[in-house]
Order: structure tokens, then sequence, then C-alpha cells
């Protein structure tokens, strides 16, 4: 009798651990089944990227509104692409020149900007973007700069140009960040070229200066996300990386700088966008609306240190910050955080790349790693 | 009737590989012979670009017999002196040495990161301890840290880390099951205990070191976070390479698939040569 319960147990622990596993790896496929449109339970799978929003929002937007959310995080904008194909996500928040390719090959849905009214609120220079011209597909969810994250201890005098991603005199102390449209782009702005170029030539020098520091031992290491803890115990001087995250690592190490160098940077747009094939439209657009409200907005500012587009959010982030830190905000980081448009005129975007370029760029990457 | 039995037992196995494994597989196959789209097709290209990435492959390779063989120097002997050792330190070594497998992976290897990086706590207790100032002394030098953290031998240590206990238990459980009227009787015959081990203990535990060795060696050389972690990304292997062809910066799991597919080639022909060699050997020794 004893070893009958035994195996009961055994036998119901696996299964329920076989089938949590199953329903945590996949929320999107559990989703597409249940519920299609009004009949049974309402629910919105979200795909962003780690870190990248106040986690109370979430549970919030259920009880507000009773959808369930299923929220998964991705990688990177490839890692997402690459994602796509099996998994059933309603939302995602792509990168501009992802967004576009996502555009060109049909798999967005066009938004009712009736069922988003906090659209509104969007700040204009946000709208209209290159990547989606007419402002068919996107609700734009957080911007910013990509730029060089010093440790003002570790170098001699201040960085101000990107020249410092390749110069042996730090060998050993430069973290590249490690993807292609990065990593290249960096070595296209040294050079002075475009970082939307398809010239092959000029590619082919960017992968060379690349090369040439990885072979002269300029690069500590190729991180993503490893750069936090590299960067905030001085394990690297210098690194490439977004403006946003320099904000949290500096709450760790108050040492590090951060300069956007003077041959101009790229800015990104990171926007949400809905899946062409989502059984959740509606949930989808409540959700993107929830996230544009000035006063989640303003959360997500300050829980991921990314300036939010919303105006209105953008205006009294300081006010806020006062509030309920007790201190003002220094301006100059919020400066870096949320940086002026004469800044963003010395940047520039990263566009979708033609399929030839694209694939160059795959083959100069993985031949930058071997 | 025995027979029909145990094939009806064996069906949800046949089923899970069917499902699991075989189909899988047919799959890489297939994409490693297909285009990139959009041109599709039947193609070879896939593979003619294999020549380019040889260096990885040797890198690799190279990197996972150096692991395996650290792994076997180090596991035989404790699963040697483990074996001989009565039942109850057994369970305290064999809980020590699966206790550090309760954990993720990942999070063991961000904390060798944290030891060992420029500043992490190895090189802050060399510091401390004034190793840096001795050896500048002596040689003149001018060190202020090792560099351990993205050297290839942060990556053997990665995978020695993870990997040994799969060397230590099967050793240890063929060692286990050696029959002592076997070693009686080749002390009577007058062999010393060097002797015996040669002659008898290490011939009779190889099935265990082969399993040992495959279990080490296979994991190792398709090994992708390790070699990133350790690596610093400077060291980029095998399964790296495959990541980056569908999940990294570069979306093309045709190649993918096509690396995918020779690296398994090549395992399994080490393997084959291996078990052949043990074979071998075993039948020698028992003659």
């Amino acid at each position: 009798m004893k070893k009958m319960t035994a195996f009961a147990l055994a036998t119901s622990l696996t299964l329920g651990l076989l089938l949590s596993g199953c329903a945590m790896d996949d929320p999107a496929s559990s989703g597409s089944q249940s519920s299609n449109g009004g009949s049974g339970k309402r629910e919105v799978n979200v795909c962003s990227w780690g870190e990248y929003i106040d986690e109370d929002l979430i549970g919030e937007f259920e009880e507000a509104t009773g959808i369930k959310v299923n929220y998964t995080t991705a990688e990177s904008n490839e890692a997402l692409y690459a994602k796509l194909a099996g998994a059933n996500y309603d939302v995602i928040v792509p990168s501009d020149y992802m967004i576009s390719q996502l555009i060109e090959e049909d798999k967005l849905a066009e938004l009712n900007y009736d069922n988003i009214p906090n659209f509104s609120k969007i700040d204009d220079r946000f709208k209209n973007l290159s990547y989606d011209p007419e402002n068919k597909y996107t609700v734009p969810y957080t911007w910013g700069t990509l730029g060089i994250i010093y440790n003002s201890t570790m170098v001699d005098e201040p960085i101000t140009s990107w020249d410092a991603m390749f110069d042996t005199k730090y060998a050993g102390n430069v973290l590249m960040i490690n993807n292609s449209r990065d990593a290249l782009g960096i070595a296209l702005m040294d050079l002075g070229y475009s970082v939307n170029t398809d010239n092959k030539d000029e590619l082919q020098q960017a992968y060379d200066l690349l090369s040439k520091a990885k072979f002269n031992g300029v690069y500590q290491g190729f991180v993503m996300d490893e750069v936090f803890q590299k960067m905030e115990q001085s394990n690297a001087a210098i690194a490439a990386y977004y403006a946003g995250d320099y904000l949290t690592m500096l709450e760790n190490n108050p040492d590090l700088k951060y300069a956007v160098p003077e041959e101009g940077s790229n800015w990104f747009v990171d926007a949400m966008c809905v899946l062409k094939d989502s059984q959740h439209k509606e949930e989808a657009e409540e959700w993107i609306n929830f996230m544009c409200s000035t006063d989640a907005c303003l959360r997500n500012m300050d829980a991921i240190w990314y300036a939010s587009p919303n105006t209105e959010a953008l205006e009294k982030y300081p006010e806020y910050y006062e509030e309920t830190y007790g201190e003002p905000l220094d301006p100059e980081l919020y400066a870096i955080m949320a940086p002026d448009q004469s800044v963003l005129d010395n940047c520039e975007a990263y566009l979708v790349r033609p399929m030839e370029t694209r694939n160059l760029y795959s083959d100069l990457w993985t031949q930058l790693g071997i | 009737m025995k027979k029909n039995k145990l094939s009806l037992f064996s069906i949800p196995y046949v089923i899970w590989m069917a499902l699991f494994v075989v189909a899988p597989i047919i799959m890489v196959v297939i994409y490693a012979f297909t285009a990139a789209p959009p041109d599709g097709g039947f193609t070879l290209d896939n593979f003619a670009r294999m020549g380019s990435y040889a260096v990885v492959f040797a890198r690799s390779f190279k990197l996972a017999l150096i692991a395996t063989l650290v792994c076997l120097l180090i596991g035989y002997p404790v699963a040697y002196f483990m074996a001989k050792e009565g039942p109850s330190f057994q369970r305290v070594a064999m809980m020590i040495i699966m206790l550090p497998m309760w954990m993720n992976f990942l999070l063991r290897t961000y904390s060798w990161m944290a030891i060992l990086e420029k500043n992490g706590f190895l090189n802050q207790f060399f510091s401390a301890i004034g190793l840096f100032n001795l050896i500048n002394s002596i040689f003149g030098t001018d060190i202020t840290y090792f560099k351990m953290i993205g050297t290839s031998g942060a990556v053997v240590l990665g995978m020695v880390y993870n990997y040994l206990p799969f060397m230590i238990l099967p050793i240890y459980s063929v060692i286990i099951k050696l029959d002592h009227s076997l070693l009686e009787a080749a002390r009577d015959l007058g062999a010393n205990s060097a002797a015996v081990f040669r002659r008898v203990i290490f011939p009779l535990s190889l099935p265990g070191i082969l399993s040992g060795v495959t279990m080490v060696f296979v994991p190792s050389v398709s090994t992708f976070a390790i070699s990133r972690m350790m690596g610093g990304g400077t060291q980029m292997m095998l399964g790296d390479l495959i990541e980056l062809q569908f999940l990294g910066g570069a979306y093309n799991p045709y190649l993918g698939s096509a690396i995918a597919l020779v690296m398994m080639i090549i395992v399994v022909i080490c393997m084959y040569v291996m078990n052949r060699f043990g074979e071998g050997e075993e039948e020698a020794m028992l003659l």
C-alpha cells in the first residue's frame, strides 16, 4: 500500500513537473488554443527584452483588464526573429531595423489606433520614423543612444572618439558589443562611413578594423549582458553599450562615465508591434495602450533607465524622481537618458539593409568570431 | 512469447526516439542540404563553406580532448579511492560530487567568471598575499593580475568543472563491482599491488573509462555557453558557431545544420575508433 502511494505521488509529481514545464516554456502555444475572441479567458503573449519593464505593471494590467499576460524575453533582435517561426507571440518590441525587416516580410499587423488613444501622448519626434514612415504598425516603447562607457580611473583622458574601441593602448581592457549590427556599425562610424552603407568595400574595411584590433588583443571579450558585471566591478576599462544600461551600471560603480562619441553614434527606437497572425489583437492593443500611459511610462523609465517617447513622461520624470527618491535628478544623467535633439541629429538610426548586405554582415560576423 | 513482451515494453521508448531523436536528425540532414532562401532547393554549398571553419573545428576538438584528459586524470584516482573506502564514506563522497549538479550550470559558470576576472576573487587573493609583488621583485616584471578569463585555459576549466562527475561516476560504478576473487587470485599468484592495478584493475575498469570519456568528450565538443562565458567570446567553439547560425547575429539555419551534421559525423567516428580500440584492449587483457 505504501509503495502504491509513493508511486502515485511520484507519477503525479513528474506529470505535474512535465506539464508546468511545458506551460512555462511555451506560453504562446497554450494561449493560441484556449481563447479566440470573446469566448474563454482573454490573454496576450508579449515578448520583450530582459530587464525592460517595471514588472509590477504586468500585474496591474492583469487586474485592471482581466487579461492574462504571458511575458517572455528574447536576448537580441536576431534571436527574437529566429523565435518568431515557432512561437505565437502577439506583442513584440523589436528595434527599428528589425521592424522594417518584419514589415518588409509582411509579418506585422496594421494597428487600429482608435484602440490606442494614448498614442497621442507620444512625442511627434518618434512618430512616422523611417522604419514605419506612415506609422501604421508601431508604437514606440523606448529610445536612446549607443555610446562608450568607460571607467574614469582606468583611462588617462576622457574618451571622446570611437578610436578608443580599437586602440592597442587599452589592449585587454576593451569590451566589444556582441552583435553584428552594432559592432560593425561602430567600426563604420569610426571610419566615417554611414551605418547604413551597402558598399562592400566599406564593410570590408570595418571588418578589417575589428579583426586587426581583435588580433592585437584589444578586446577582453565580446559581450552582451555580461558587460554589467565586468564594468561594475572594474574588470574592463571601456565598453560600447546602450545609454540606459550605463545608468544601471552607474548605480553600482560611480567611476563610470558615458560618452556619445564625436563621430556620432546610433540612436535607436524600440517599438511595440503586433504580429500578423496574432489571435489576440484587441488584447494586444489594450496592452500597448496601457504601456503608453504616462504613469506606466514614468515607472518604466524609473525601473529600466531607458527614456520613454511619451512627452508628458519625459517632462515629468525629473519631478517624479525627486518625489520618489527625495533628491533631485542630476541633469547630466537625464541628458544621457533622454538626450537633446541636437545629440540625436548627430546620430544615425539603423535602417534595414537589403538581403545581400544582411548576408554579408552574417558572413563577416562569423568570420570575425573564428 | 518473451520476445513479444519485450518489444511491447519498448514501444514508449521507440516512440520517444522517433519523435525526439530520429525526426530532428532527419530535419538537420534536410536543412544541411538545402540552400538558404530565396534560392532554396538541393545544394552542397553549405558543406563547401566548411573549410573556412576548420579553425573552429580544430579548437573545439583540441579543447574537448584536453578537458577529457584532465577529467580522466582527476576522475580516475577519485573513483578508485572512493570505491575502496567504506560505504558511509562513499555516500558522503557521492553527495559531494553530485552536489554542484543540483545547481544550474549557467549559475555555476557565472560564479567561475567572478572568480577568474581581472578583479576577481583569485586575483584579489593573490594580490592580498603579495604574490604579485613577489613575482615582480624576482622577475623585474610589472604585473598586477593574472589573465585568466577569456583564455582557452578558462574554457577548459569550465568544461572540466561541469563534466567531471560524468567521468567519476561510470568509472566508480565499474570499479565497485570488480570481482574481489580476481584481485585475490592475482595476489596469490605473486603480483604486488602495482602489478594488480596495472594488469587486473585498470584493464577491467576500461569499460567505465570508455563511457566516462564519451560522456565528457561529446558534450565538451559541442558546448557553447561555457566557451562564450569563460572565453569572453574570443574562443569560439563549434557550439557557438552553430548557435550563431540559429539564434545569433548570423541567421542561417542551413549552414548551422551542415556544421552540426559534420560535427556529429566526426564525433561518431571518434567514438567508433575509440570503442574498437577499447574492445581490443579488453580482450587482449582477458586473454
